[in-house]
C-alpha cells in the first residue's frame, strides 16, 4: 500500500494535493497509501485551493545550509488550509496568526514551495 | 520496585578530542563508583543516540568497548525523551526481574565534532522530509512556530519567557560544570539576536559536548534510597504541522499515567526536572502538567518559586539552557542532579528538602512525552 506518486510542490509541480477516505472521510495532508484515521486504502488524492488562516509564524534568521542562508530572513507559517488540513509552507515576514491567507510559490534553495500572502 | 543507585555527569561544553565513546565512558566509570558496584554487577545497558557517532549497535559497541557483558542491552531513540525512556525502561527491566542493575549511559562530542550547521541540519532532520524539511526549518523554527502559537493563545509576552533564560542561568552559576555561568538579565535575553522568531539566543539551549549516565537496581546496593515510583508516556503526534492541540502536546497524558504507576500527585512534589531545550518548552510543559495555570510559568519563574530557595526548585543545576545539551544525555543531567538533591549532595546548590520529586522529558517538537516520580525511602 504505497502512496502513488502526485503531482505536487513536493515533486516540483505548483499545486498543493492531499488526500481523502473513500469510506470515513477523513482528510489529511502527509500522504500515505492508506487512511491513517480507520486503515482504509480507499483513498483519493485531491488538490487544495491554498486558502486557509495563519495558525503559526516564525521568521528564520539563522539557517542552517548556504543555500538557505541566502534566503534569510523567511518566514515559515503554519496553515490551516480551508479543506480541513494544517500545512508548512512560507510566507510574507508581515503576517500575522489568524490572518486569511491564498498560496502562491516561490524558488527556495532550488525547488518550488507554497508562499502565502494575505488573501 | 527500583532504585537510582549512582550516577555519573561530566561538565558539559568543549571536549576537545573527546569521542562519544570516551564520553560515554566517563559518565559510566563516575555512576559505577557512586553505586558502589562493579563492571560485573551491570547485567543490564541502555543507551540512546549519537550524531556523531551513528552507530546500529550502540549500545553493544559501549558494552564491549567499557568492558560488560550485559544479559540486556540496547539503544532506544525518542528524542529529547530518550533519557527519561531509558529510565522507565530500567524500572521496568528490573521491576519485573529481567535484570538487576541497569546502566543508562549517554554521552556525545556534538560540538567538537561536527561543524555547528552539521548539527543544525541534523537536527532539523526530525521534521517531515517532503513537507517541511524542504522549507529550511530549523529546530529553533519548529518550537517559533509552537511559541508564537501558545504565546497568542495564552497571552505570553517575550519578557515574560525570557525569565526563565535568566533563572536557568542563575542556577548554572551554582555549578562548576554548568557550559554558560555568566548571569544574564531579561535585557540581555532581550537583547541576543535572533534565531526563529520569537526565539532569540538565549531563549534556546546551546548544543554541547557531554556525557551522562545513572543506574537503576532491584535492591539497595548503597545507602542512597533514591525509589522509581512510577512513570508514564504519551506520544500523540511527531511532527509539528500534525500536533493538533496546544493546550495538549501530551504532556498531561503522561504525567497522568505516572501519577497512576506511582500513586503521586502534583502536591506531593518538592522538586520538579523539566526538559528545558527553550524557554517556551519550560512554559508549556510547566502548564501542561499542571504546575503553572496557563499562562502564568514564567510568572512564577519571575516570582522566584523555581528557584534554589523556592517552594518548588527546577533544574537546579542550569537545565539544558544553561547546563547544555549534548543529545541523549542533555536531559539526563537532569536525572542526575535530581539524584545530587534527592540524597543531599547538591552543595552550594542543595535546596531545603527534596524527598519527592517529578522528571518530565520531551523529544522532538513536543511529540514523545516521558514523566517520572522518584522518592526518597531512607
Amino acid at each position: 500500500m504505497s502512496a502513488s506518486p502526485v503531482a505536487d510542490w513536493t515533486t516540483g509541480t505548483e499545486t498543493i494535493a492531499h488526500q481523502t477516505c473513500k469510506a470515513c472521510s477523513h482528510v489529511w495532508y502527509f500522504r500515505r497509501g492508506f487512511c491513517p484515521a480507520c486503515g482504509s486504502d480507499d483513498v483519493a488524492a485531491r488538490q487544495a485551493t491554498g486558502e486557509g488562516t495563519v495558525f503559526a509564524i516564525s521568521i528564520v534568521t539563522r539557517a542552517a545550509t548556504a543555500e538557505a542562508r541566502a534566503h534569510v530572513p523567511y518566514a515559515v507559517v503554519l496553515v490551516d488550509v480551508k479543506e480541513g488540513f494544517r500545512m508548512m509552507g512560507h510566507g510574507d515576514r508581515g503576517l500575522k496568526i489568524g490572518d486569511r491567507v491564498k498560496a502562491r510559490f516561490e524558488k527556495f534553495t532550488g525547488h518550488i514551495v507554497p508562499y502565502f500572502v494575505k488573501a | 520496585m527500583s532504585y537510582i543507585t549512582g550516577v555519573g555527569l561530566t561538565p558539559y561544553g568543549k571536549h576537545e578530542g573527546r569521542s562519544t565513546l570516551d564520553l560515554m565512558s566517563d559518565a559510566a566509570t563516575q555512576a559505577l563508583a557512586d553505586s558502589g558496584l562493579k563492571r560485573g554487577d551491570i547485567d543490564g545497558v541502555l543507551c540512546g543516540y549519537s550524531t556523531t557517532m551513528p552507530h546500529l549497535m550502540l549500545a553493544t559497541v559501549f558494552s564491549e568497548h567499557f568492558g560488560i557483558q550485559p544479559k540486556y542491552c540496547h539503544a532506544i531513540q525518542v528524542g529529547g525523551a530518550t533519557g527519561l525512556a531509558m529510565g522507565m525502561l530500567a524500572h521496568e527491566l528490573v521491576t519485573a526481574g529481567t535484570v538487576r542493575n541497569v546502566l543508562v549511559v549517554a554521552g556525545e562530542n556534538r560540538l567538537t565534532g561536527q561543524a555547528r550547521d552539521s548539527a543544525i541540519q541534523t537536527l532539523a532532520q526530525v521534521g517531515h522530509p517532503d513537507f517541511e524539511v524542504p522549507l529550511g526549518p530549523t529546530i529553533p523554527a519548529y518550537y517559533g512556530l509552537v511559541a508564537s502559537r501558545y504565546m497568542h493563545e495564552f497571552g505570553i509576552t517575550e519578557e515574560q519567557l525570557a525569565e526563565f533564560a535568566v533563572l536557568m542561568r542563575t542556577h548554572a552559576a551554582a555549578h562548576p560544570g554548568a557550559q554558560f555561568r555568566e548571569p544574564v538579565t531579561v535585557a540581555d535575553v532581550m537583547a541576543s539576536r535572533s534565531i526563529a522568531t520569537p526565539l532569540k539566543l538565549l531563549d534556546c539551549c546551546p548544543v554541547s559536548d557531554g556525557g551522562a549516565a545513572f543506574i537503576v537496581s532491584r535492591d539497595l546496593v548503597n545507602d542512597f534510597g533514591i525509589r522509581i515510583m512510577g512513570a508514564g508516556q504519551a506520544h500523540l503526534h511527531q511532527h509539528v504541522t500534525l500536533a493538533g492541540d496546544v493546550a495538549r502536546y501530551g504532556a498531561s497524558d503522561a504525567c497522568g499515567r505516572a501519577m497512576a504507576a506511582s500513586g503521586a500527585g502534583l502536591k506531593d512534589i518538592d522538586y520538579v526536572a523539566i526538559y528545558d531545550s527553550f524557554t517556551i518548552t519550560l512554559a508549556i510543559l510547566l502548564e501542561e502538567i499542571g504546575i503553572a495555570r496557563r499562562g502564568e510559568a514564567a510568572l512564577m519563574a519571575k516570582g522566584g518559586e523555581f528557584g534554589v530557595k523556592g517552594k518548588l526548585p527546577l533544574n537546579t543545576h542550569g537545565g539544558l539552557l544553561s547546563y547544555g545539551h549534548c543529545g541523549t544525555g542533555g536531559a539526563m543531567a537532569h536525572v542526575v542532579e535530581t539524584h545530587l538533591q534527592m540524597t543531599g549532595r547538591a552543595g552550594p546548590r542543595q535546596v531545603r528538602e527534596a524527598s519527592l520529586a517529578l522528571m518530565h522529558g520531551d523529544g522532538g517538537i513536543l511529540s514523545s512525552h516521558v514523566s517520572m516520580f522518584v522518592e526518597r525511602v531512607r
